[in-house]
């Protein structure tokens, strides 16, 4: 049913979704905890520009990120130097790319679920003599879970179904930077209404699934915190 | 059953005396001028705050809301630096200009205002955050001693939101005598209990802390509670401290009219220092205070000090009676305008409009001079 570039279009969009995520969290977390805790000016500013991805035009995106991983460009040409491949048209240049892309959809939950659990259970903690670190892992964190399971699945998803950004950062290699997304504007290009409608309806239905898992979860996680 | 529950009891007291280094000259905790301004604010929350808590003692801050009573067990738990002052735990200096000790080092445990419980953890791990460091079998031993003596033993698998309100503080408490602390510091521990709740539970934290011989410290807005619980009391008010003393001092001989007030009902009667004594419409008292002679002067008189006796010829009048259960509370209009209060046995019921001649039997004589703004007119 699917053909051979289709199966090859599907691993690589969920390598770099799964991937993306990772990266998004590892990231995201100090980001949305900071958000959620100055009381630093900064705050509004660095707010903004973290919400950039959601009104940009994606091509704006794609455009100063191509620019800037072009050899000669501010991380392209560092990136030559250290690892003697070009950065620009790879996967790495995908993550890159989704990651910025997605950040609003992964910061921004964490940052409410975070300002829902509020100092209260740090300083309770803090009390019970748990370093700062000690207190995000074992007690902030899992208090904040229906955050980090929405920023899950809003990442991934996000980063499914991305398709402007991709394609100026990565082009359209097969096997290499060409993702779903792609794959189903190449099959409406050339008329292959069927195998454009396997892929956007699997798409439809996993969203969808999706999703669905992540609202049951959150109604019945027995801890609520606000 | 009722064996085993005190053998536990006292096998924990013993454990709690030896671990625990006796001074008794020294205090334990010493806050020295402490102030602290908020970033942003103009106006200090604390300023130039002082006081020292001895080793087993209970000291009570008391204020309205707002007077930075809270800001100052924030301080001491070390979730606040303070601008100026420096506070000392265990003769360790933890809060000066140039030292800081993190709140989790500080030795401190605290039972917070909604009990803070973490409602992903059961009782059992709750109790046992504070242990972590320990061997889990004795992790284990010491989540049971303290469940048993806060009167919980058996709901070490039920998760906070399974509990009552008194039984969510119980665990709190539990929570944070665990790991043994040098000093409790309690937020507010009954405002979320019932009336009748608190009484007994008011009781019962006594009877624990004077088990476990624990140093603490309790923000209230309540008087009563207060007073029945402090062995000194601190009032706040406007982020300084009024007066510290003991329940007693600050209830009889207050020194500032704020106190008189703040601490039980108190009305303030006019009067003039003539011939060595102050002179009012409602006795002659002692001048303890030497004012000089003409100055008008402010006499403090509680409820409790006033008789009431009905009297047709009286020129004195009941205005209204509040029935207290145990009391009945009396405000009388005296021939001036003046208002009294004036508390009676709960069978003195006497009508509004009843004329009543009015005695004062103070033993402590509160005076003012009358310059002082008077709060309560």
């Amino acid at each position: 049913m699917l053909s051979y570039d289709d199966l090859q279009a599907l691993w690589l969009t969920l390598q770099l979704a799964t991937v993306t995520v990772c990266v998004l969290l590892i990231v995201g977390t100090p980001i949305a905890w900071w958000l959620a805790h100055s009381r630093s000016k900064l705050q509004t500013i660095v707010e903004a520009v973290v919400a950039l991805p959601l009104v940009l035009p994606p091509t704006v995106l794609g455009f100063y990120l191509l620019i800037a991983m072009s050899p000669q460009g501010i991380i392209g040409s560092p990136w030559l130097q250290f690892t003697d491949a070009t950065l620009s048209f790879s996967f790495t240049a995908l993550v890159i790319a989704s990651t910025l892309y997605s950040l609003p959809f992964v910061v921004q939950p964490l940052q409410t679920s975070f300002e829902a659990v509020g100092s209260m259970p740090l300083e309770t903690a803090s009390m019970l003599r748990a370093s700062p670190v000690d207190a995000f892992i074992s007690v902030a964190s899992p208090l904040a879970l229906r955050g980090y399971i929405t920023a899950t699945v809003l990442g991934f998803a996000h980063t499914l179904g991305e398709f402007g950004v991709v394609l100026m950062v990565g082009g359209s290699i097969p096997g290499k930077t060409k993702v779903l997304s792609i794959s189903i504007y190449d099959h409406v290009e050339t008329l292959e209404y069927a195998q454009a409608h396997t892929l956007s309806g699997g798409l439809l239905l996993f969203s969808f699934i999706t999703l669905l898992i992540v609202y049951t979860i959150n109604r019945r996680l027995p801890i609520r915190v606000a | 059953m009722i064996h085993i529950f005190f053998s536990s009891q006292r096998l924990y007291r013993t454990a709690f005396l030896d671990t625990r280094v006796i001074m008794s000259a020294e205090p334990l905790i010493a806050l020295d001028h402490i102030s602290l301004i908020y970033p942003g604010n103009i106006s200090p929350a604390i300023t130039d705050i002082s006081f020292s808590v001895c080793e087993g003692d209970l000291v009570a801050i008391l204020g309205p809301s707002g007077c930075g009573k809270t800001t100052v067990l924030r301080v001491i738990a070390g979730f606040e630096r303070p601008t100026q002052g420096q506070v000392s735990i265990s003769g360790k200096l933890v809060a000066s200009p140039n030292a800081w000790v993190e709140a989790e080092n500080r030795g401190v445990g605290m039972v917070f205002q909604d009990y803070a419980l973490f409602p992903h953890l059961t009782v059992m791990q709750n109790v046992a955050f504070g242990l972590r460091h320990s061997t889990p079998h004795s992790q284990h031993e010491k989540v049971r001693e303290v469940l048993t003596l806060v009167g919980l033993g058996g709901f070490e698998s039920h998760y906070p939101n399974a509990l009552s309100g008194g039984q969510q503080q119980r665990v709190a408490l539990a929570r944070a005598l665990a790991p043994r602390p040098a000093v409790l510091l309690l937020d507010e521990p009954f405002s979320n209990l019932d009336p009748d709740m608190t009484e007994r539970m008011r009781e019962e934290l006594l009877e624990i802390l004077e088990r476990t011989g624990s140093t603490s410290i309790l923000v209230t807005h309540d008087h009563e509670e207060a007073l029945d619980m402090a062995d000194n009391v601190a009032v706040l008010n406007t982020g300084r401290l009024e007066q510290l003393g003991t329940p007693d001092e600050i209830y009889h001989t207050p020194t500032t009219e704020f106190v008189a007030d703040f601490v039980g009902q108190a009305d303030f009667v006019p009067g003039q220092i003539s011939k060595g004594k102050v002179v009012t419409e409602v006795g002659i008292f002692e001048n303890v205070r030497k004012i000089q002679e003409q100055t008008r002067v402010l006499v403090m008189i509680r409820p409790d000090d006033v008789r009431i006796r009905p009297c047709e010829t009286a020129s004195a009048q009941v205005l209204r009676r509040h029935f207290r259960g145990s009391e009945n509370l009396y405000r009388v209009l005296l021939p001036s305008g003046q208002l009294l209060y004036s508390s009676e046995s709960s069978t003195a019921v006497y009508p509004v409009g009843t004329t009543v001649e009015v005695h004062v039997e103070t033993i402590h004589t509160v005076v003012f001079p009358q310059e002082q703004k008077c709060p309560h007119p």
